[in-house]
C-alpha cells in the first residue's frame, strides 16, 4: 500500500515535468515546397566558421559558438 | 533541438536602430516594409521610458500560422517560422492575428495595391534553394546556413537584441542581470568610473579651508 501511494506520488509530481506539443498545425498542413536544412550547405570559404556539411551536430556546435560570442564577459575574458 | 528566439534587454538599449539598419541592408528590404523595428515604452514617463526592439518572435504556437487560409507558413527544425510566397495571397489575416505587428505587406500605387506578405526570417532564408539569387529576392540573406545568427542581433552594438537558441540566450541575460544588479546599481557611479562595484559611489570632494 505504501509503495502504491509512493507511486502515485511520484506520477504525481513528475506530470508537471513533461512537454506537451506547443506546434499549431492545421488539418491541410504546410503544402508548399520543401526547404532544405541550413547544415546541408558548406560553409563558406571566409568568415562562417567550420562544420562539415551533412552535419547537423557539428553545425549547432557551430551557431552555439556563435551565440556565446554575444556574451561579453565570454568573449572579452576567453 | 533549439528553439530560435530573439531576446531584448530594455535595460541596455539605446535606441539607435542599428538592428533595424542591419536587417534592411542585410536582406534588402523594400522601402515601406520593416521587418524590425525599435519601440518606445512608457513613453513621456519620466525615468521610466525604455526602448525594445521588435521583430517576429518565431512563437512556439504562431497565431500567424492558425489563421493563414492557404497554410502558407511552416516552422523548421530550429523552431523558426517561415513562410512561402508562391503560396501567400496577402490577405492580412496574419498581420490581424500577430500581437507584435510583425507581418508586412509592401504597398504600392494610389490605390494601396497590397503585396505578399514579408517579415522576419531569423536570417533563414525560405523555401527556396540555400543561397541562391532566388531566395534571396523573396526572402532575404540566409546567414543560419552560412553559420551565422541574425544581423541584427550581431550588429547590436550594446549587445541588448541577443538572438539564438532560447535556453542559450536566457543563460546570457540571466548572467548579466545577476552581475548588473538592479535599480540604480545599473547605470550609477560605480558602473561607469568605479572598480566594477556595483552601487559605489563618487569620492567625496575635501572641504575647503576658509
Amino acid at each position: 500500500m505504501r509503495n502504491i501511494l509512493f507511486f502515485l506520488f511520484i506520477i504525481f509530481t513528475l506530470s508537471a515535468c513533461g512537454e506537451r506539443e506547443q506546434i499549431a498545425e492545421s488539418k491541410r498542413g504546410y503544402q508548399g515546397k520543401r526547404d532544405t536544412q541550413p547544415w546541408d550547405n558548406d560553409p563558406l570559404a571566409y568568415g562562417s566558421g567550420k562544420w562539415s556539411k551533412g552535419d547537423r551536430t557539428s553545425w549547432e556546435t557551430q551557431i552555439k559558438t556563435r551565440q556565446l560570442g554575444q556574451h561579453e564577459d565570454k568573449r572579452i575574458y576567453q | 533541438m533549439a528553439r530560435m528566439k530573439f531576446l531584448c534587454d530594455a535595460e541596455r538599449c539605446i535606441e539607435c536602430n542599428g538592428c533595424v539598419t542591419a536587417c534592411k541592408q542585410e536582406n534588402e528590404v523594400p522601402w515601406g516594409v520593416n521587418r524590425r523595428r525599435v519601440v518606445t515604452i512608457n513613453d513621456g514617463v519620466v525615468g521610466a521610458e525604455k526602448s525594445i526592439s521588435v521583430a517576429c518572435m518565431h512563437c512556439s504556437d504562431a497565431p500567424c500560422m492558425a489563421v493563414c487560409p492557404v497554410d502558407c507558413f511552416y516552422k523548421t527544425d530550429d523552431g523558426v517560422v517561415l513562410h512561402d510566397k508562391d503560396l501567400c495571397i496577402g490577405c492580412g489575416y496574419c498581420f490581424y492575428a500577430c500581437p507584435f505587428g510583425a507581418p508586412q505587406f509592401p504597398q504600392a500605387g494610389a490605390f494601396g495595391l497590397r503585396g505578399k506578405m514579408d517579415k522576419c526570417t531569423f536570417c533563414a532564408g525560405g523555401p527556396e534553394t540555400d543561397r541562391s539569387e532566388a531566395e534571396f529576392q523573396k526572402y532575404g540573406r540566409n546567414r543560419l546556413s552560412e553559420g551565422k545568427l541574425p544581423a541584427c542581433a550581431e550588429m547590436c552594438s550594446t549587445k541588448a537584441l541577443l538572438g539564438g537558441d532560447g535556453d542559450v540566450i536566457a543563460d546570457i541575460y540571466r548572467e548579466r542581470v545577476l552581475r548588473r544588479g538592479k535599480g540604480s546599481e545599473v547605470w550609477g557611479w560605480g558602473t561607469a568610473y568605479g572598480p566594477g562595484r556595483p552601487g559605489a559611489q563618487p569620492p567625496q570632494q575635501p572641504a575647503r579651508k576658509s
